[in-house]
């Protein structure tokens, strides 16, 4: 790359025109090359069968510098070249223009790059997206119906329980997830606490932060938030595994020997997080409702015994109830979408990716669709 | 010959398990050379360790006269634009077509517009026998052949000076095999290429190889033509070239001999 030399052409019309090219005639100099053969192009005289082109003096040529070449004065045009026996060109370059030739004429017809965005594609875009999104809905009731239909089969057959993968799927979606949702609603509840403190004491009603604080996690904090971090963090995982397993042809090889990949894939991930996601819950409550007892203390000054006996006292144990109800139905939705979503996976690292994306959002999207459901049912029961 | 690639007293070392030791290899310009040896002997770490994918415990590798370690990013850049990679599994990008991915380092390195790009990454295509259609394909929707011709182009784009090849005919039907050797002997004679091939074909060492060398007990054992490889009375190498397969592969080759230029 040292030592660049320029490329150039020269042609003098005695006869014959005789074009005589110089220098690199590489990838480096591409630009410069179109604009040399560009500015021939116009000086259309030289452009016919009787010139004789010169390639003595080019010190370098690569497959580019041959493709504008041929390009240029045509595929005719170099194979008559190429076949006068008197070309004083090596052997080497002979080959190379040979091959570009031949790689060139091997498509004749023009393809165009793809098509950028346009209006058009914006709108085929939306009604792409409306019509996959029913689709996916459906996709979703079947696996759904699939899934239990397997999980009543198997519950009659002991002998196909999977209980190695189940307690794996335990451990890793609900025991190595005990830190971080005890850590953010312990936060959180200190934060709810702080907040209805700066309100209510304007009011000289303190000892409200306790009924705030219950009331919220119980009811919907706790199981809410410890569901939304299950679908961060294990439907992401979930998606990824059987994705990945399904990009390596895997779920094929399950199905080829005879087994069934729901059975083997869904179920224990399923069993396990419907055990995982209530425990998780009602951590989610407890730590939720200690951050806001040691707020409530050391700026409120209500003491962890006046708190508690508050709660024993003013906030019924039904709240408990119904928070711990909604778990098994989040959990119950983020194992479904979470698994369809890895079975829908094809073929590329990409695919993988928008699939867990996707099982993400709407798990996410799923669950707080639930507990709205539960709100208004529970509101219009009274309980 | 002018040598491209040294080995010096390389070491390699995974934990405890020596990989390499005092390993040196030539490879001369414009010559084909191919590595084998049995599963595990580190031939792919050996290629690795050349293009610099695998920093080395100990000793020296200079191609193209620099030592890519002590190169500044730009410089080693430079070096490494002229290096063209196949991996064993194409390792094409996903997310990009087979023209796209071609284009890739023509946009990058060398600012051309994506039209133009595009304009070269077909005529690749055609250098490396796949067919216009393919252009606009994703690496899902190729068969395993096309996808190695597509990574092929790829490793072409930028016209480098050394090819590496790591098995590159694994996994191939026997006739896109041999298509595919004879694809590489017509590029290294067209584009003046030096290749440096991982492989366990042995048909494929046969056709197109113009030395062979043997790593065994962690060094290069030996590094010559292939009649005097197969000649050595190292007992690996023995079952390698003379076992049922090394004889079959040797009789295709004394019979219908395709003419090697050299």
């Amino acid at each position: 790359m040292s030592n660049t030399q320029q490329p150039s052409l020269s042609y003098s019309s005695q006869g014959n025109t005789l074009l005589t090219l110089y220098g690199e005639w590489t990838l480096d100099h591409y630009p410069l090359l179109q604009q040399h053969l560009v500015s021939l192009n116009k000086t259309s005289h030289l452009l016919c069968e009787s010139t004789r082109i010169d390639l003595a003096q080019v010190t370098k040529l690569d497959t580019v510098g041959c493709q504008l070449l041929i390009n240029a004065f045509g595929h005719d045009y170099w194979r008559g070249w190429l076949a006068q026996s008197d070309s004083s060109i090596s052997d080497a370059r002979r080959q190379l223009l040979l091959t570009v030739l031949a790689a060139l004429s091997h498509q004749e017809t023009r393809a165009e790059p793809r098509q950028q965005t346009s209006i058009n594609n914006a709108l085929a875009m939306v009604g792409k997206h409306f019509s996959e999104m029913s689709k996916h809905s459906l996709q979703l009731i079947g696996f759904i119906g699939l899934s239990l239909s397997v999980l009543f089969t198997i519950m009659l057959h002991p002998s196909r329980w999977r209980i190695t993968s189940f307690f794996a799927h335990l451990e890793q979606a609900g025991f190595n997830a005990l830190p971080i949702v005890a850590l953010l609603t312990f936060l959180i509840g200190a934060v709810v606490a702080f907040l209805s403190a700066t309100m209510l004491t304007k009011f000289g009603a303190n000892i409200y932060t306790v009924h705030l604080v219950a009331f919220s996690f119980l009811r919907e904090f706790g199981p809410l938030l410890a569901a939304i971090i299950i679908a961060g963090r294990t439907a992401s995982a979930f998606t990824a595994q059987i994705g990945a397993m399904r990009a390596h042809e895997e779920i094929d090889a399950i199905n080829v020997l005879g087994l069934n990949a729901i059975e083997l894939l869904v179920i224990p991930r399923l069993l396990a997080l419907l055990v995982a996601l209530p425990i998780l819950t009602f951590v989610a409550m407890m730590f939720g409702i200690f951050g806001g007892m040691l707020v409530a203390d050391t700026t409120l000054e209500i003491s962890f015994t006046m708190f508690l006996s508050v709660m024993q006292q003013y906030v019924g144990l039904h709240h408990f109830w119904v928070g711990m109800a909604k778990a098994p139905f989040f959990a119950f939705i983020i194992v479904m979408i979470s698994c369809l979503e890895g079975f829908k996976v094809s073929g590329s690292a990409q695919s993988v990716g928008e699939h867990t994306t996707a099982s993400v959002v709407q798990s996410i999207f799923m669950v707080i669709v639930i507990d709205a459901i539960f709100a208004v049912v529970c509101m219009e029961m009274g309980w | 010959m002018k040598s491209l690639i040294e080995v010096r007293q390389l070491h390699n070392q995974f934990g405890k398990q020596i990989v390499h030791h005092q390993l040196n290899l030539d490879v001369f310009e414009g010559e084909i050379l191919s590595v084998v040896g049995g599963s595990g002997t580190g031939k792919s770490v050996l290629l690795r360790s050349i293009v610099g994918l695998n920093q080395p415990k100990a000793g020296n590798i200079r191609i193209l006269g620099q030592t890519l370690q002590t190169l500044s990013a730009k410089e080693r850049s430079k070096i490494e634009q002229q290096l063209g990679v196949l991996f064993q599994q194409g390792a094409l990008f996903s997310s990009l077509t087979v023209a796209e991915n071609i284009a890739l380092p023509l946009t990058e390195h060398r600012g051309l517009t994506r039209a133009q790009a595009y304009q070269i990454a077909l005529m690749k295509l055609g250098l490396v026998g796949l067919p216009l259609q393919a252009a606009n394909k994703y690496p899902a929707n190729l068969s395993g052949g096309m996808i190695k011709r597509a990574a092929l182009a790829r490793a072409l784009a930028l016209d480098p000076r050394i090819l590496f090849l790591d098995e590159p005919t694994a996994g191939l039907d026997p006739i896109s095999a041999a298509e595919f050797d004879q694809l590489i002997l017509t590029l290294r004679n067209a584009l003046g290429l030096t290749v440096f091939m991982v492989t366990h074909d042995l048909d494929t060492i046969y056709t197109i190889s113009d030395r062979v060398a043997v790593i065994s007990q962690q060094r290069v054992l030996v590094n010559d033509q292939i009649d005097m490889v197969a000649a050595n009375p190292d007992k690996w190498i023995q079952s390698y070239f003379h076992g049922p397969r090394g004889r079959a592969a040797q009789q295709a080759k004394t019979t219908h001999s395709p003419g090697v230029i050299s």
